[in-house]
């Protein structure tokens, strides 16, 4: 099996430049307008894709994510249409790595082995399930493995010291650095800590590792990027989306969305 | 047959915070490194007798504990049948059982040398329990309500800004409790060296459902005492209401081996079970994972959490404490409902009969006493956990007593 984000993560450091990561919520402001924003992001240079599985009670996402979830759940996305979505994004663009992210109880309402069957058939590369801790493994991570699944995870600067090995022995495809003490869009990253957060990351695994939470310009995402092997952009992303919905005036929402990621990606070019 | 977890009903949580399927610590990574520091620090203190020491002090003092256990001679009469007591937890400082799990907690917070709490509340009383401990403690304060109880709760909001603690009104989702407590779990992400959260229910990431039934256990142990130097026997029957189940847990824990008791949950039928208008978790729901626990949740078909509704804030939570779900999966306790309607009808009966205005929580306890009561013989004696006082209620309750004619 080809594994399409270590390539990834790969093809970028040959050209010296940061993988660039996108966050938006499957179904946010509506399933049609959701998959036109996954190719336009993917055609503006986003180099993978973390798609989120709306949930009502988000509660590691701020205000940003949360609406969106909620748009999401008023239009009528499920966990089954968000899965019809990642296998048509798939069948688009068969080399992006494709991430779902989410929380746990839509997928254990679903059943644990029909969705992990579901995702693969889908062509999904990994999962970063939020309320899922390696406490909790039993639940889906081991079987996710063991189905060649990537089960992603969220390192924070609460982890950065003895519980790091316990929180990236089962970690695949790359390791996510939480860059701010809370909850996703709320505050900016801090380049310095993210700096030594990185030295003490790259002790101890070999996986690509990547910055996110609280990174909201093309400016800090190349800051990041110097020290990063990439960066995910999520809430400044969705804020446009709602900008667009609440001005009632969403007719250039797929351009804007676009130019953004496209000099987020500029940003990912190291000097 | 129940399923007994090696002879005893009292020996869970296991090691992973499970209690049969149920509990767990389904949590952001941020929060694990917290949880766990609680969990060792938790597990320290119980054993320590300065720790114990002090806490048994301020129940004392401070709480007013023991609380009576009262025969309720004219209720009893008026039903006709088993004797009823009341465990009057609405006799303690603030007027309720939640103080007795808040001064566990934040005595504990203060020997982790936490200067900073944060508490989610429903109808306020756990607000007003922590802002409490916080003001005798010296410690700060931030509570979070949803928008719509602050609204329904404006006495206990009140008090708890005199008390001196800051009240955050949540209107994300549903403006209620569940919010309320995705709010204060986010809170605390952002601050995880300064800030302990007191959680108020025997809900949560696992050590709190243990911990705060752990507090709350001082209701059942001093029942056995108090009923049986009344009646020189232990009770036939346990009733208490449910929303996330803290006072019933406290008040059921010490008596889940005497397997002669019949126990009894009642939970928030709202405007009926049939409708979509109730907060019944177990009656009404199916298992799913929210809160950092696996127990049963009002949820949807894609696993959506839906809105709970009750007339009473406290009991207005699409969840219950994960050991409520194990007991009810084993058979252990029985769960049963009453609605809104039938609770307001014991708010008033009780006023006038026995000169308690109970809070509309034990109210839902005492509107499925009515039933059973009358179906047991004279001799048999039921223990009902008075876990609230009604004040808090009186602004939300009297303009509907007055439409159905009860004033």
């Amino acid at each position: 099996m080809t594994n399409r984000i270590s390539q990834c993560f790969e093809k970028a450091a040959s050209q010296n430049r940061a993988v660039l990561g996108v966050f938006v919520t499957a179904g946010d402001p509506d399933a049609q307008t959701s998959a036109a924003l996954l190719d336009s992001l993917v055609e503006n240079g986003a180099d993978f894709i973390e798609l989120g599985m709306p949930f009502s009670d988000p509660m590691a996402d701020g205000p940003a994510i949360q609406a969106a979830s909620i748009r999401a759940i008023k239009a009528g996305m499920t966990l089954q249409k968000t899965l019809d979505m990642a296998a048509s994004f798939r069948q688009r663009h068969p080399d992006t790595p494709l991430i779902l992210m989410g929380y746990f109880n839509p997928i254990y309402i679903y059943g644990r082995d029909a969705f992990i069957s579901a995702a693969n058939k889908a062509g999904v590369d990994g999962l970063i399930i939020v309320d899922l801790p390696p406490e909790e493994d039993v639940e889906l991570c081991d079987a996710a493995r063991e189905a060649g699944l990537s089960f992603i995870r969220l390192v924070t600067p609460t982890t950065l010291g003895d519980r790091l090995p316990v929180v990236i022995k089962k970690a695949g495809g790359f390791v996510y650095y939480v860059a701010i003490a809370g909850i996703t869009g709320t505050k900016s990253a801090a380049t310095d800590s993210i700096r030594s957060a990185f030295t003490r990351l790259r002790e101890e695994t070999d996986l690509p590792a990547v910055a996110g939470f609280g990174i909201r310009s093309a400016e800090q995402a190349s800051e990041v990027a110097a020290i990063a092997d990439g960066v995910v952009v999520g809430s400044a992303l969705v804020q446009k989306i709602e900008d667009a919905v609440s001005s009632g005036d969403d007719t250039k929402l797929i351009a804007d969305v676009g130019t953004f990621c496209a000099s987020l990606s500029a940003a990912m070019q190291r000097k | 047959m129940r399923e007994k977890a090696s002879n005893s009903y009292r020996n869970l949580p296991d090691d992973n915070g499970r209690f049969g399927i149920h509990g767990g610590r389904f949590v952001a990574e941020t929060l694990m490194p917290l949880v766990l520091d609680v969990e060792k620090s938790y597990h320290a203190a119980r054993k320590d007798q300065s720790f114990l020491s002090e806490l048994l002090y301020y129940q004392k003092h401070y709480i007013g504990r023991p609380s009576p256990l009262y025969f309720a001679e004219r209720m009893t009469a008026h039903f006709g049948g088993a004797k009823l007591y009341f465990k009057r937890d609405e006799l303690n400082h603030t007027g309720a059982h939640k103080i007795n799990n808040v001064l566990g907690q934040a005595l504990l917070a203060k020997r982790m040398g936490k200067t900073k709490i944060i508490a989610e509340t429903g109808a306020g009383q756990h607000g007003v329990a922590t802002a409490t401990a916080c003001a005798l403690f010296n410690l700060e304060c931030e509570v979070f309500m949803g928008a719509e109880d602050v609204r329904r709760q404006k006495p206990n909001v009140d008090r708890m800004r005199l008390l001196g603690a800051k009240v955050h009104a949540v209107t994300s989702g549903t403006s209620t409790l569940k919010d309320a407590m995705n709010e204060a779990l986010r809170y605390w992400v952002a601050h995880p060296d300064t800030h302990f959260y007191i959680i108020g229910t025997v809900a949560g990431p696992h050590p709190y459902p243990e911990m705060v039934r752990d507090f709350q256990s001082v209701i059942g142990k001093e029942t056995r005492e108090q009923i049986t130097e009344a009646e020189g026997r232990l009770p036939d029957a346990l009733i208490a209401c449910i929303g996330g189940g803290s006072n019933a847990m406290g008040l059921f824990h010490p008596f889940l081996d005497d397997e002669e008791i019949e126990i009894y949950g009642v939970e928030a039928a709202g405007h009926g079970l049939d409708t979509d208008q109730h907060a019944a978790s177990l009656t009404g729901g199916s298992p799913g994972v929210l809160h950092g626990n696996r127990t049963y949740l009002l949820q949807t078909a894609e696993g959506q959490i839906k809105d709970a509704h009750s007339i009473s804030a406290g009991l207005d939570y699409p969840g219950i404490g994960p050991e409520h779900s194990w007991l009810h999966d084993i058979g252990r306790v029985n769960y049963v409902s009453a609605t809104d309607e039938e609770a307001l009808k014991m708010f008033q009966l009780c006023s006038r009969l026995e000169g308690i205005i109970p809070a509309l929580e034990p109210s839902h306890a005492l509107a499925f006493a009515s039933t059973l009561l009358p179906k047991m013989a004279e001799d048999k004696i039921v223990v009902l956990n008075m876990c609230g006082r009604g004040d808090k209620d009186l602004e939300a309750v009297l303009p509907l007593l007055d439409e159905r004619g009860l004033l």
